[in-house]
């Protein structure tokens, strides 16, 4: 191993825009399993499904991100389907909701890697678009701008998203049904509406970032297996429900991935971040960055 | 209570002769290339359903266990050469490990966060194979099979009846558990962990006997897969879809008694087998997903909720009112 403080600083770097990317792949996860508490097992496999529609919408020459923008309605109707579903099958009957709803989520999982598999064929995809492929060069380092593009597109995601969240009165009405049901019940609120709509926007949110995974690298169908770590990872490290502490842990997460990859090599990324969710849910399970 | 008992026992000994003869007989290969799968698909089913099934703690490590009892094997075959009845002891004894490590430091956790950490597992489990070159690396390694032991013809059919002798073995245990105290132990605690610990019930140490056990039968139905495949390599030994086909199976089937994992098990591989014969390969995960999801919605108690449903109204047509 070769250690050069340089190689540090590029990691860094690096990982910084990576961690910025992270964090919008997680932000959906935040809000669904985070505040609703909906084990929701098939966020990554709804993100890679967003970023093959983005892909088919890039055949027609749109540019990915504003294909992602324009796929947050439809992905938001989606949501709120999924949700009403799942709450009258497993929430509404209450019982042993735990085991049959994860089971649930990773059939769904299943079910979407291998329609995209049906549709697209194994091959890996890719958008064009005039900001992926080149670089920006600062003083000695090579910046790709299409890590600056997802890191810009995150910060705006979780920034409106806190905003929403924090300002607005349905964002409020979230917040308030995850920290107390009953009592938003007793306000004369249904708490299953705001629930429906949270989910929606979560479920919008991760069409956008699954525009910004193909930006970010090609994607194939089974992709999402990977990102069943990353994205736990980054939302248990957060604290759950807590966006600013969602950016924060994508931001150590893309950190500790980076410094891997470049001193012990590409073989040992992948552990990282299911080493680093281990150690979190061994020593602090409520998080870094508890609400 | 005897009498259920001896007729188990029966049916016991009555499987292990039936696979015996049919692995005697001039049956077609690719019965046993197929019911080998099968019967490794019960395996896993039973052995998830001791831990998911009786206690509620949704276990997503097969394919760690599975995996690590394959590579088990193959690195004692490959360094000394080992019988396979030396790799499956030793399978069983690493993975059995691996599952009280697991155990210890997991299932402290409820619900979805130990679901979460026990697919950790699986990644770190995968990435560290994925590392060590004397088993092949990344790229996997070829595997020498020896000439199969002197009744059997050829080597898959000995797979096949060693299978169905682990399928059984595996079924006894999870049926001891089922109705000794241990298993009552267990479904008080998916009830309900504060009640059970207030009770007297020793819920850490249950769930850690049941977490080795598992793992030790998922590391043991591992533990033939580089022999049956004639390869070792890591994305397939660790593969998520042990996970899932090891829960579907026992959630299809019904995790209340130890008749439903292996029920569910047949009928998914079975349709599985069939489907990737006539149609294709990817179609037959679309299966799982699709019968997962259907069962979990419409029959959440499984096949044996299904026949115990019906049951039930057969004898209230039947009976005068």
């Amino acid at each position: 191993m070769i250690f050069s403080f340089e190689l540090l600083y590029e990691a860094i770097v690096f990982g910084i825009l990576l961690g910025g990317f992270y964090a919008a792949v997680s932000l959906g996860l935040s809000v669904a399993f985070g505040l609703l508490d909906v084990p929701h097992v098939a966020h990554p496999a709804v993100m890679v499904l967003g970023a093959y529609c983005t892909y088919l919408l890039g055949t027609y020459g749109w540019d990915p991100i504003l294909a992602g923008i324009a796929l947050m309605p439809p992905f938001f109707l989606l949501g709120i389907a999924l949700y009403r579903f799942y709450y009258e099958t497993f929430e509404k009957r209450g019982s042993d909701a735990g085991v049959r709803g994860i089971a649930f989520f990773f059939g769904i999982a299943f079910i979407i890697e291998v329609s995209l598999i049906l549709v697209f064929s194994v091959d890996q995809r890719l958008v064009e678009a005039d900001y992926i492929g080149k670089s920006l060069t600062i003083g000695e380092m090579r910046v790709p701008l299409r890590m600056l593009v997802a890191f810009g597109v995150a910060l705006a995601i979780s920034a409106s998203l806190m905003l929403y969240l924090s300002k607005t009165f349905t964002g409020r009405a979230i917040k308030a049904v995850a920290q107390d049901e009953l009592a938003l019940r007793l306000m004369g609120a249904d708490p299953v509406r705001i629930k429906q709509w949270a989910f929606g926007i979560a479920t919008a949110v991760t069409a956008l970032a699954g525009a910004v995974l193909i930006v970010v690298g090609p994607v194939e169908p089974m992709l999402d297996r990977v990102y069943i770590g990353r994205t736990f990872c980054v939302v248990v490290l957060a604290g759950l429900g807590s966006m600013s502490g969602t950016v924060a842990a994508g931001l150590i997460l893309g950190v500790a991935e980076s410094i891997v990859l470049m001193h012990f090599g590409a073989s040992w990324a992948p552990a990282v971040a299911f080493g680093l969710l281990l150690l979190v849910l061994a020593i602090r399970p409520q998080g870094l960055f508890a609400r | 209570m005897t009498r259920r008992f001896s007729r188990f026992w029966i049916g016991a000994a009555a499987t292990v002769v039936l696979a015996a003869m049919l692995a005697l007989s001039g049956m077609n290969e690719y019965f046993f290339f197929a019911g080998y799968v099968v019967l490794q698909f019960v395996v896993l089913a039973t052995a998830w359903n001791m831990l998911g099934g009786y206690a509620g703690y949704v276990n997503f490590g097969t394919a760690a266990f599975f995996g690590i009892g394959a590579y088990t094997a193959f690195a004692l075959f490959k360094s000394l050469g080992a019988p396979l009845l030396v790799q499956f002891a030793a399978a069983a004894a690493v993975t059995g490990l691996l599952g009280f490590g697991t155990g210890l430091m997991t299932l402290r956790l409820r619900g979805i966060f130990f679901s979460i950490a026990t697919i950790a597992v699986i990644f770190i489990a995968e990435t560290l194979m994925m590392n060590w070159r004397y088993v092949g690396g990344a790229a996997g390694l070829p595997v020498l099979r020896p000439l199969p032991q002197a009744p059997f013809e050829t080597y898959t059919r000995m797979l096949f009846f060693i299978m169905a002798v682990l399928a059984v073995v595996a079924v006894s245990i999870a049926r001891y558990i089922e109705i000794s105290w241990v298993g009552r132990g267990l479904r008080a605690l998916r009830d309900s962990e504060e009640a059970a610990e207030c009770s007297g019930v020793p819920t850490l140490r249950l769930k850690l006997f049941a977490c080795t056990v598992s793992g030790a039968l998922m590391g043991t139905a591992g533990a033939s897969m580089p022999m049956y495949q004639s390869f070792l390599e890591p994305a397939s030994s660790f593969s998520l879809n042990y996970s899932v086909m090891a829960l579907a199976g026992a959630i299809i089937g019904g995790t209340s008694h130890w008749l439903g994992p292996v029920l569910g098990a047949i009928l998914l591989t079975s349709v599985q087998q069939i489907v990737t014969v006539t149609i294709s390969s990817e179609i037959n995960v679309l299966v799982v997903g699709v019968l997962l999801v259907v069962f979990v919605v419409a029959a959440p108690d499984g096949i044996l909720g299904l026949l115990g449903k019906l049951r039930r109204r057969r004898a209230a047509a039947g009976s005068p009112s």
